[in-house]
């Protein structure tokens, strides 16, 4: 198998509302494993776009996208959802956590989607991700009851449940301080550096893209470097 | 598909919600109950109403009927077999009322598979004699086991037994013709048959069927006193009365005994048919109320669907994002509603159980029916079958727009609004 995590083929995308609009113009770029990648761009360039192209989630575009050489464009909502849930982890800007379950659930919640270990194996394995990122001791709170930053490390720690290929943030660090972003960031490097983890991250924040191993720079929805 | 995690969810987002989905609950809860107590109530009441009526009349009667001949002689004459003939001033025939043969119709009609059983009775116009006075009224002579077999007819005694009939020279007369003649149980009672035969006859028991003309003119005896009153031999029988298994087969066996015998048979569905109309009618009417209700409470879980479903587009995105399909979701929401039918649905069959409960003990005393002492009610579980069949598949509509509606949801337009 070769290295190469995800990978796009002439990537074009249109917005038709309010009017036709090319937010991607073929996009060809790959992700090897093991990459700390991260997407930087003026607002507006299609970065975030680009993301949830690779994230399979918005599927209303043209080109191919291949996730560990595998032709995911044009599968079923139930395959995607599928890859979604194995494949991807997600952390968005915002923390999305369940407001109904606790931390621990939150995170166990991908895995008992998946339904490949017991409850208890995804319960220790939740324990270890929330032991790594220092959260265990908020295991049992309930998510109104966390911090901002610590909601986010909640966020990766189901993101990580499931031993996702890739691990995608939007703006992780979006929402947080300096110093929580520092955290964050050592997290994803240690991840990358320890456990040999890909993370492909969209920023504007540019200090912590210069922190990452690759950068790809967006203008006009084309990759200028 | 993992049935347990979308349940699980599906409670979690109920648990959150609970003062919400308490009063849906409660709606469902509501309109079962009331379905469940109104058909309940109505149907006792039907069986009341037919078991004053129907329940009296046999499926199928034989009888001779007064009527003019179908043959009249003219047909049978060679010359005027061609014609068209018309025949003025026609007279009605007596054949005698007596059903000729009738032992071996009887015992015919007992062979017969379609039916339970057959009670021979006589019926004939009597005078009922208080002192000078004289008052009319009809004789009913009856095979005493078989009548109250087929008819209940202990369920009209108001004093006395039934079995008591079958001692020779008994009588039980109706309530009105008692209180009009002053006569209780264990007086003598003097009856004159329309040919002068004079009897007396010992009054063993009180009837009231709730009718006043019935109960003013009505008295029982047996068919072996009947006769000799008649002084008619012991194979005089007026009317043959059969009860079918199916009381919707009577038009037809009516129509073929007719033939069979050659005697005159009247249907049940002929004889009451305002009756059955009556009873339709009111089970249609409890039925569209409570399915109303039902609708209503349809439409609450409907709506409050529809609010959880926008305030939780945010946990409706996280779940597509990490890996359950509009398909997964679709069934979350749709156990969602399936829990609050369920809940309520059992909880409103047993209120539904409570409430037939208390208008079965409600006093209900009225002169006209005697042995009813309280509100009538019917339990048939077929009602509760119905009941919550119904509770299931109403909130199972009512949680599939809904559900259908979340399943659409784009998780992308939702998490880059933020």
């Amino acid at each position: 198998m070769s290295n190469i995590v995800l990978e796009t083929k002439g990537l074009t995308k249109y917005f038709y509302d309010p009017i036709q609009f090319q937010v991607l113009k073929s996009i060809d770029m790959s992700i090897n494993h093991g990459e700390f990648v991260s997407i930087v761009g003026k607002s507006g360039c299609g970065k975030s776009t680009l993301l949830y192209l690779l994230s399979t989630m918005d599927t209303d575009y043209e080109g191919e996208i291949y996730m560990h050489e595998e032709l995911v464009t044009g599968k079923s909502d139930k395959e995607l959802a599928q890859i979604r849930n194995e494949k991807i982890g997600f952390v968005f800007q915002f923390h999305y956590l369940l407001s109904e379950y606790n931390v621990l659930k939150n995170v166990m919640l991908p895995g008992m989607k998946l339904n490949k270990l017991s409850e208890e194996e995804i319960e220790h394995n939740a324990m270890q991700h929330l032991k790594t990122l220092e959260m265990q001791d908020q295991a049992l709170k309930m998510p109104n009851q966390l911090s901002g930053g610590q909601k986010q490390r909640v966020a990766i720690a189901r993101a990580l449940i499931n031993n996702p290929l890739i691990i995608m943030g939007d703006e992780p660090t979006g929402n947080l301080d300096k110093k929580n972003s520092d955290i964050v960031f050592d997290i994803f490097k240690h991840l990358t550096q320890d456990h040999n983890q890909t993370i492909l991250v969209v920023t504007h924040d540019n200090d912590f893209a210069a922190r990452t191993q690759r950068t790809i720079t967006m203008e006009d929805g084309r990759i200028i470097t | 598909m993992n049935f347990k995690l979308i349940i699980n969810i599906a409670l979690h987002l109920l648990r959150a919600r609970l003062k919400q989905t308490v009063v849906a609950g409660v709606g469902v809860t509501f309109g079962i109950a009331m379905f469940i107590t109104l058909v309940s109530f109505m149907n006792g009441l039907n069986d009341l109403l037919d078991g004053l009526m129907l329940n009296r009349t046999p499926h199928v009667r034989l009888y001779n009927e007064i009527k003019p001949s179908e043959n009249q002689p003219i047909s049978y004459a060679e010359n005027y077999k061609n014609n068209t003939n018309f025949i003025a001033s026609v007279k009605p025939k007596d054949r005698g009322k007596a059903i000729y043969n009738c032992k071996s119709i009887i015992h015919d009609l007992k062979q017969d598979k379609r039916i339970v059983d057959v009670a021979p009775k006589i019926t004939a116009p009597v005078f009922f004699n208080s002192g000078t006075i004289e008052i009319s009224g009809v004789i009913n002579g009856i095979d005493v086991l078989a009548e109250e077999k087929l008819f209940k007819i202990s369920e009209y005694i108001i004093e006395g037994q039934i079995p008591d009939l079958l001692e020779n020279n008994s009588i039980i007369i109706g309530k009105g013709l008692a209180n009009k003649m002053l006569l209780k149980k264990g007086d003598i009672i003097k009856v004159t048959t329309s040919k002068g035969n004079l009897a007396s006859l010992k009054i063993v028991g009180i009837s009231q069927v709730g009718i006043s003309e019935i109960d003013d003119v009505m008295s029982y005896t047996s068919l072996v006193t009947a006769q000799k009153l008649l002084g008619e031999p012991t194979n005089y029988i007026t009317d043959i009365q059969v009860k079918a298994f199916d009381i919707t087969t009577a038009p037809a066996l009516a129509k073929e005994f007719a033939l069979k015998y050659d005697l005159d048979a009247i249907d049940y569905q002929t004889t009451n048919s305002q009756f059955e109309t009556g009873s339709s009618v009111r089970s249609i009417i409890s039925y569209a109320v409570g399915i109303v209700l039902l609708i209503v409470a349809g439409f609450g879980i409907y709506n409050i669907l529809n609010m959880m479903i926008f305030e939780k587009m945010d946990s409706i995105a996280i779940l597509k994002a990490t890996g359950f399909s509009g398909n997964d979701v679709k069934w979350i929401f749709i156990s969602l509603s399936m829990v609050i039918g369920i809940a309520g649905g059992i909880l409103g069959l047993v209120f539904g159980y409570v409430f037939s409960s208390i208008i079965d003990v409600v006093p209900f005393n009225t002169a006209a029916l005697p042995t009813i002492k309280t509100y009538p009610v019917n339990y048939n579980p077929m009602f509760y079958v119905i009941g919550i069949t119904f509770a299931l598949v109403t909130t199972f509509i009512a949680g599939l727009f809904p559900a259908l509606k979340a399943s659409r949801i784009d998780p992308v337009e939702i998490i880059r609004g933020k």
